[in-house]
C-alpha cells in the first residue's frame, strides 16, 4: 500500500482518526507521518488516534465547551493531553467517546470481570453480553450444535436477572 | 527494604534459575482506579498525594502480596527510579514522577503497584516463562483483595474506567517477552510481526526505539482490553506464542543442518567481543549477550549458562552499573565499566561458578 500523502512509499504507519463521530484510516509513510508530527517510534499514542476528533462541523453550534460536573475537565483538555479527568468524564462526553473506543477495541460492551462490589444483576448481564457474543460467532461460523447450547445458557441467565433476588453463584 | 537490597537479588523475570529459552517472562497488568476521584494527571500532586497515602496502607498489606516493601516517588532519587525500571518493577514514566506517586512491590519482585502512575493503581505480576494462567490466578486473587478495601471505578458498559480510553473494560494488558535471534537471523521475523500485528496484538523491541529490537528480545502483547473476557485474551496470546516458539525452533533447526559454520562464527564472535572488549555500548552488550544465549540453547557453548547472561542482561543497564560502581558515570565511562563487569562475569562462569551471586 502506498502512503496517502506522497503517493510515492510504501505506508508503514496506519492510523486510526475519529472524526465527525466516524472512523477514518489514515496509511502514511514513516516520513510522511513524522511530518504530520506522529510520534511513529514509542506505541501508537491516543493522540494520533484522535487527531480529527474535536473538529466537528457542529462544534460552533454546540454552544459554550460543556465540562465534567465532577471535575471541570473540557474537551479542549482531552485534545491536549489525550486521558480523561475522572471516571465521570465517560459519562460526560459519552457521545465523543462511543465511537472512539469502538475504533480502539471493536467493541463497546465490557465482557470482563465484574468487582464483586457491582453485585449479581451487573454481572448477569455482563455474562449475557459475553455469552451472546459466542452465540452470534457460533451462527457465523454455521456451528448450530454449539448455538443451541449457547442460546440456552442465554435464556438461563436471563432468567436468573428477572428472577427474585437469589445466592450469589461462584 | 530498600532499593539498595534489590540489587542483591536477581530480578523476576530471571529469578530463580528456572529454564526460560525462547520465552522469557510473563507479565499481567490490571489498570485500576478509584471511584470518585480524579485520574492522577487531572488530579494535581496534593490529591495525589492524598490517594497515595490512602493506598500505601492498604496495599502494603496484602495477603497476596507478603512480604512487601512501598516507595515513594518524591523520596528517592532518579538513580533508584531506574533501577526500579530496569528490573521491571515499573515503567518509565513512573520514574519520572515526583510527590505522590509510588510503589508497593513484593519483596521477591514477582507482583507490584504502582500508585498514581498514569491510573491511580496499575497492578503487575510477572513470571519467568510462558505461564499466563498462573499469571492470571495470582493477580486475579491481588485485585480481588484490593477490592475488599476500595470502590473500583466501573461502568457496566466499558468495564473498569481508566484515564487513557484504549485500556478500559478489563485494564488488563498481557504481555511476553520473547528471545527470538533464530527469526531475525533467518529473515523471518517481519512476517511474524506483520502478521500478529494484524490480529490485534502489538509486537515491539523490548530495548531500543520502536520497532527496533536491540538484543532480539520482543514483548508481545494484546492491545484490546474491551468485548473479551481477560481468559480469551490470554489464551489468545499464549497461543500466538506458542506458534511463534514453534517458528524459532523450526528456524534454528534449520540454520542448524545448512549454516551451522554461520551460526557457531556469530556465537563465537559474541563470546570473543564480550570476554576480550574493554568498551562496550549498551546496545552491543545486548546484542552480543543475545548471541551467547543462543550459544547456550543450540549446546555451541557448554560451559557457560543462561542464567549467567539473563543476569548480564539486568546489571549491565546504565542505572544497575552506576549502583555497582557506587557513582553517577558519563556514558563513556559506563562502557568501560560495562565490559569490565562482564568480562568478569565470564571469567567466574568459565571457572565452572554459575551465577556466583
Ligand atoms: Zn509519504
Ligand atoms: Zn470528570
Amino acid at each position: 500500500m502506498l502512503c496517502e500523502s506522497c503517493n510515492e512509499r510504501e505506508a508503514t504507519v496506519h492510523l486510526t482518526q475519529v472524526a465527525d463521530g466516524a472512523v477514518k484510516k489514515v496509511h502514511l509513510c514513516e516520513e510522511c507521518a513524522a511530518k504530520s508530527g506522529f510520534d511513529i517510534h514509542g506505541p501508537l499514542s491516543i493522540q494520533d488516534i484522535l487527531l480529527g476528533m474535536g473538529q466537528s462541523s457542529s462544534d460552533a453550534a454546540a454552544g459554550p465547551e460543556r465540562s465534567c460536573p465532577k471535575c471541570h475537565f473540557r474537551r479542549a483538555d482531552f485534545k491536549k493531553t489525550g486521558r480523561l479527568g475522572c471516571p465521570d468524564c465517560y459519562e460526560t462526553f459519552a457521545a465523543e467517546l462511543l465511537p472512539l473506543i469502538k475504533a480502539m477495541h471493536r467493541s463497546d460492551q465490557h465482557m470482563g470481570k465484574v468487582p464483586s462490589r457491582e453485585g449479581t444483576a451487573v454481572r448477569l448481564s455482563t455474562e449475557i453480553a459475553a455469552l451472546q457474543k459466542a452465540l452470534d460467532q457460533a451462527i457465523a461460523s454455521e456451528n448450530y450444535e454449539e448455538a443451541a447450547r449457547l442460546r440456552d445458557q442465554i435464556q438461563g441467565a436471563r432468567s436468573r436477572a428477572a428472577g427474585p433476588e437469589k445466592k450469589e453463584s461462584t | 527494604m530498600t532499593v539498595d537490597d534489590l540489587l542483591k537479588q536477581p530480578g523476576a523475570w530471571l529469578a530463580a534459575g528456572k529454564d526460560t529459552g525462547t520465552v522469557v517472562s510473563s507479565r499481567l497488568r490490571l489498570a485500576r482506579n478509584l471511584k470518585n476521584r480524579a485520574f492522577p494527571g487531572w488530579a494535581g500532586e496534593d490529591e495525589c498525594e492524598r490517594i497515595w497515602k490512602d493506598l500505601q496502607p492498604v496495599l502494603g498489606q496484602l495477603r497476596s502480596m507478603t512480604p512487601s516493601f512501598a516507595l515513594s516517588m518524591g523520596e528517592i532519587d532518579l538513580l533508584d527510579k531506574q533501577v526500579l525500571f530496569e528490573r521491571h518493577l515499573m515503567s518509565r514514566e513512573q520514574a519520572e514522577k515526583g510527590k505522590g506517586s509510588g510503589l508497593v512491590a513484593a519483596v521477591d519482585e514477582s507482583m507490584s503497584i504502582m500508585v498514581n502512575e498514569e491510573d491511580h493503581m496499575r497492578l503487575q505480576v510477572m513470571r519467568p516463562g510462558l505461564d499466563l494462567d498462573r499469571t492470571w490466578k495470582a493477580i486475579d486473587a491481588m485485585d480481588n483483595e484490593i477490592e475488599q478495601h476500595v470502590s473500583y471505578a466501573f461502568s457496566p458498559r466499558f468495564g473498569f474506567l481508566t484515564a487513557c480510553p484504549s485500556n478500559v473494560g478489563t485494564g488488563m494488558r498481557a504481555s511476553v517477552m520473547l528471545h527470538v535471534p533464530g527469526l531475525v537471523l533467518a529473515n523471518e521475523i517481519n512476517p511474524i510481526v506483520k502478521g500478529v500485528s494484524k490480529i490485534g496484538l502489538a509486537v515491539r523491541g523490548l530495548w531500543g526505539e520502536g520497532t527496533e529490537a536491540v538484543g532480539n528480545m520482543f514483548q508481545i502483547s494484546n492491545q484490546i482490553s474491551l468485548g473479551e473476557k481477560e481468559e480469551t485474551t490470554i489464551a489468545n496470546l499464549t497461543q500466538v506464542v506458542l506458534e511463534i516458539v514453534e517458528h524459532e525452533k523450526n528456524a534454528r533447526a534449520r540454520m542448524m543442518e545448512r549454516k551451522e559454520a554461520m551460526l557457531c562464527d556469530h556465537v563465537g564472535r559474541a563470546y570473543g567481543i564480550l570476554a576480550h572488549a574493554h568498551i562496550l555500548t549498551s546496545k552491543e552488550a545486548l546484542d552480543l549477550l543475545s548471541g551467547l544465549r543462543l550459544g547456550i540453547d543450540l549446546g555451541i557453548l557448554k560451559k557457560m549458562n543462561r542464567r549467567v547472561v539473563d543476569e548480564l542482561l539486568l546489571v549491565t543497564q546504565p542505572a544497575h552499573l552506576q549502583k555497582s560502581e557506587g557513582k553517577k558515570l558519563k556514558a563513556k565511562d559506563r562502557d568501560q565499566a560495562r565490559a569490565s563487569l562482564v568480562r568478569e562475569k565470564l571469567k567466574e562462569a568459565e571457572k565452572g561458578e554459575p551465577g556466583s551471586s
